[in-house]
């Protein structure tokens, strides 16, 4: 009970299990450009990106979008106790994000922790989110700033 | 179909149970709800279990056959089913045994909930937990669920007015009414100033805003109506049931502050019953955060939006108010495993409409209950009354 072993530690320690890099992989560029979809018959953007329109259902037509990557604040949370990947970085500003094409995602905001309001504008940057354990997968994705 | 009725209950003390074992937690409600319906395992049909992440929590799947094998019931070859919606998991496993006796398929059906979470860390926990949410696409981004109900309880204050006051008192009132439950977590009041000078988990929500981490079962024992005199004096009739799914990830919501499974769900469960708002004398509502019973009062239509926070520092939602929520105390104080909250919450409600709830007890003949999985993607609600 008291002597954790290392390959427990790892699970501990990577939010769970470890994880093959193809999970990764496949939604690389979603997460570090911020591609989502759009659907040409309804005309709604999708970011995270869905494969079928929940509108149009099977008349929708979905393609590829690359969003602008701004956006304002719709509500947040400031994190003081977590897991995983996230515990190092307690307390972190954790929002939900209407981006300017009007989908909506959650993410973090790198901000002073008393700064963040609701309405607040945003645009994407570039950041490592994780890491599957010492030896595993770093994953990389989208966080936002003030604009 | 067929009318149904609970004609036994059993539940285990909640708490952290590190003396008992998964198997012997769903064993020990089993034994006390056949007792209770004063039946014998051979006359039992079928059972169905609730449980979210057994897997990850004990690392043991397939819990339908491992329940039924050490409930002794596995050389009866019976049918057992594991049900899983997260933290609904228990209301939906009531769902299901609901629908095997109305449909005919079975008579004596289980229906049961337990989840066993002090067998791993906080930190696990919280991370098991977090698969209720969206893994791709919240998990990723470092969502606790402490988190996603405090941005829910920061847009609703924003746009209601709700003070941290009102709030706190949610929790202030539920452990008044666990202090008189015997199987409660946490049997102590505590004061405002309890909640408002407790740890911050995730702004605005603090400590004494959450409900703990808990281990336990509950089981009850579900019957056609025309056959539940034959076991019990007082069976209590199932009068409606409504199940309601949304979006899995909250920042797909419309409207962050309503949980619209909730209004699905419940409007569903009101349609069915045939009875209104007015008829229901209390609601066992799944507050796994105090935010959680500010909008399940508001989404199941007890007041209109933006009024629960009024209502409970007025004190209608407590025990001898207009509309007593939580009368066991909820998850708050009674403690939340996971996949046994939703069955605690049926076992409550019949022991109320019994009127065996000594000390919390409320002179009432429907209640109804309210369980939701994630932040509401699954919601399953129930209303009972005395047959």
């Amino acid at each position: 009970m008291w002597v954790v072993p290392e390959q427990r530690l790892s699970v501990i320690y990577s939010g769970g299990h470890k994880m093959s890099v193809a999970r990764f992989w496949r939604k690389q560029q979603n997460r570090y450009n911020l591609i989502g979809t759009h659907c040409t018959t309804c005309g709604k953007y999708f970011y995270p990106p869905r494969a079928f329109c929940p509108d149009c259902r099977r008349d929708g037509k979905i393609v590829e979008h690359q969003f602008k990557g701004t956006g304002k604040v719709v509500t947040y949370s400031i994190i003081r106790s977590s897991s995983g990947n996230f515990k190092l970085l307690t307390p972190y500003v954790l929002a939900i994000i209407e981006l300017d094409e009007g989908s909506r995602l959650t993410s973090h905001i790198i901000c002073e922790i008393d700064k963040v309001y609701i309405g607040m504008p945003v645009k994407r940057v570039f950041r490592k989110l994780g890491e599957e354990g010492s030896s595993g997968a770093i994953h990389y994705g989208t966080k936002f700033v003030p604009a | 179909m067929r009318e149904v009725a609970v004609i036994g209950v059993g539940c285990t003390k909640f708490g952290e149970k590190w003396e008992s074992s998964f198997r012997n937690l769903f064993v020990e409600a089993g034994a006390l709800a056949l007792e209770d319906a004063n039946i014998s395992g051979e006359q039992i049909d079928e059972i169905f279990v609730g449980n979210m992440s057994a897997g990850r929590f004990v690392e043991q799947e397939h819990i339908g056959a491992l329940i039924a094998d050490y409930a002794g019931l596995a050389t009866n070859n019976i049918p057992a089913t594991r049900v899983e919606a997260a933290c609904a998991s228990g209301g939906l496993s009531f769902k299901q045994a609901y629908t095997a006796v109305a449909s005919g398929m079975s008579d004596i059906v289980v229906a049961a909930g337990v989840e066993k979470m002090t067998d791993v860390g906080t930190e696990v926990t919280t991370d098991v937990l977090a698969a209720a949410a969206d893994r791709e696409w919240e998990g990723i981004a470092g969502v606790t669920f402490p988190g996603l109900y405090a941005m829910i309880a920061t847009d609703y204050m924003h746009r209601y007015g709700l003070t941290r006051e009102q709030l706190a008192q949610v929790a202030v009132k539920n452990h008044e009414n666990g202090a008189k439950n015997p199987n409660a977590q946490f049997q102590k009041p505590i004061t405002l100033d309890t909640v408002l000078n407790s740890t911050l988990v995730a702004d605005p929500l603090r400590l004494f805003d959450c409900s703990p981490v808990t281990d336990g079962a509950a089981a009850v024992i579900l019957a056609p109506l025309d056959r539940a005199r034959e076991f019990t004096d007082t069976p209590i009739k199932v009068l409606g049931a409504g199940q309601a799914s949304s979006t899995i990830a909250l920042h797909d919501r419309k409207d962050i502050s309503t949980i619209d499974a909730t209004v699905a769900a419940g409007n569903r469960a009101f349609k069915m019953a045939g009875v209104e708002r007015k008829d229901i004398g209390f609601v066992e509502v799944h507050d796994c955060f105090t935010i959680a019973e500010i909008c399940a009062i508001e989404d199941l239509g007890f007041c209109k939006k933006g009024e629960a926070g009024r209502l409970t520092e007025e004190g209608q939602t407590a025990i001898g108010g207009k509309i007593p929520i939580n009368p066991s105390g909820g998850l708050k104080a009674c403690g939340h495993p996971v996949g046994a909250t939703g069955i605690k919450q049926v076992y409550e409600t019949v022991k109320q409409l019994r009127g065996d709830a000594k000390g919390r007890q409320i002179d009432t003949e429907i209640g109804m209950t309210h369980n939701v999985g994630g932040t509401g993607a699954t919601v399953v609600c129930h209303i009972f009354g005395r047959a």
